[in-house]
């Protein structure tokens, strides 16, 4: 009988710690940048990007769905704008990747050649491709709801992996680089 | 019969009149009701708490065209929904599905009502009984016990 009571009377006090203790981690983990509460997860994940096809910019070749439908390896499709400003903070991650052999396509949203050509002058150009969507209708079709996005795409055409936001060492360390050694 | 024919002739401005513009897209007004309807239950992904409707973003905008669009084209709402959330997934509609994701939801009122009853119910049931008086035999033998 006083156990009982006793529990009775713990009950709440422990929801309550749980709760605590609940807010307590997605706080922390806010903090240290692991959880986005505004993250969306991509429709697209698990599936092929929807059917396109963009011109290219400055002299460099733009590309379409169905040259995504089999890369020779995981390779990632990167939407940006030279208006943008997280874009510019992940150029030199983006720059890096592309050294060490990660083919990356750009496509440029809503922008100009001139001043696309300008933006990749003075942060450097990762693109191994160069879409233009100028109009932000293909952007639209992949869910996409802001710059930079990049997307992850494995040897069958299928997207594993998008994020939100400009990539970072820790983003492509905790995220990205697990799944490059998983698809390739 | 010439005052009928004024009346016809004029139908047709009447109709015009009845069009509005909404983003550079061109509806009847009762079109344009049904775009709002459907972009008011539709989240802003770059502002998340605003509605495509009240959103000023770039992207809202561009979305209020494509739903114009679709509504001038004849497409029912629902199907307009859901081209968006083809494209977004179901966080973009402001209120959740009914689904096996968001069960849990919708099931946590009746869940914490379920509990309040049985705590209820739990308590009445250890509720402590007062103790019936004692009979004239019983009292008789507790002073015995008492005296000795």
């Amino acid at each position: 009988m006083d156990t009982r009571r006793r529990i009775l009377f713990a009950a709440p006090l422990a929801v309550a710690a749980a709760g605590g203790a609940g807010f307590y981690t997605i706080l922390r983990r806010m903090q240290d940048e692991k959880y986005d509460p505004h993250a969306l997860p991509s429709p697209l994940i698990g599936h092929r990007p929807p059917a396109f096809t963009l011109p290219g910019m400055n002299n460099q070749q733009g590309f379409s769905s169905t040259d995504l439908s089999a890369p020779p390896r995981p390779m990632l499709v990167n939407w940006f704008a030279s208006w943008c400003v997280p874009c510019v903070e992940e150029a030199p991650m983006l720059g890096q990747l592309a050294k060490a052999g990660l083919p990356i396509w750009g496509i440029a949203y809503q922008d100009t050649p001139q001043a696309v050509a300008n933006y990749l002058n003075q942060y450097g150009n990762p693109f191994q491709r160069l879409a233009n969507d100028s109009s932000g209708l293909t952007a639209i079709n992949w869910g996409v709801y802001g710059v930079p996005e990049t997307y992850l795409i494995d040897r069958q055409g299928i997207v594993r992996w998008r994020w939100a936001g400009a990539l970072d060492q820790d983003v492509v360390s905790d995220n990205l680089a697990p799944l490059l050694d998983r698809y390739s | 019969m010439k005052r009928l024919l004024i009346l016809l002739a004029l139908l047709p401005g009447i109709a015009l009149a009845q069009m509005v513009t909404r983003d550079g897209v061109t509806l009847s007004a009762s079109q344009e009701q049904r775009a709002e309807a459907i972009g008011a239950q539709l989240r802003c992904l770059v502002c998340q708490n605003e509605s495509i409707e009240e959103s000023s973003a770039g992207l809202a905008k561009q979305l209020r065209i494509i739903i114009r669009q679709q509504v001038v084209a004849g497409d029912n709402s629902k199907s307009i929904i859901n081209y968006m959330v083809q494209r977004y997934g179901i966080f973009v509609l402001l209120k959740p599905p009914f689904s096996k994701l968001t069960l849990l939801l919708y099931a946590s009122p009746f869940l914490a009502l379920l509990i309040g009853f049985l705590a209820a119910w739990n308590a009445r049931r250890n509720r402590v009984v007062a103790a019936a008086p004692l009979t004239a035999a019983e009292a008789a033998r507790l002073n015995k016990l008492l005296e000795r």
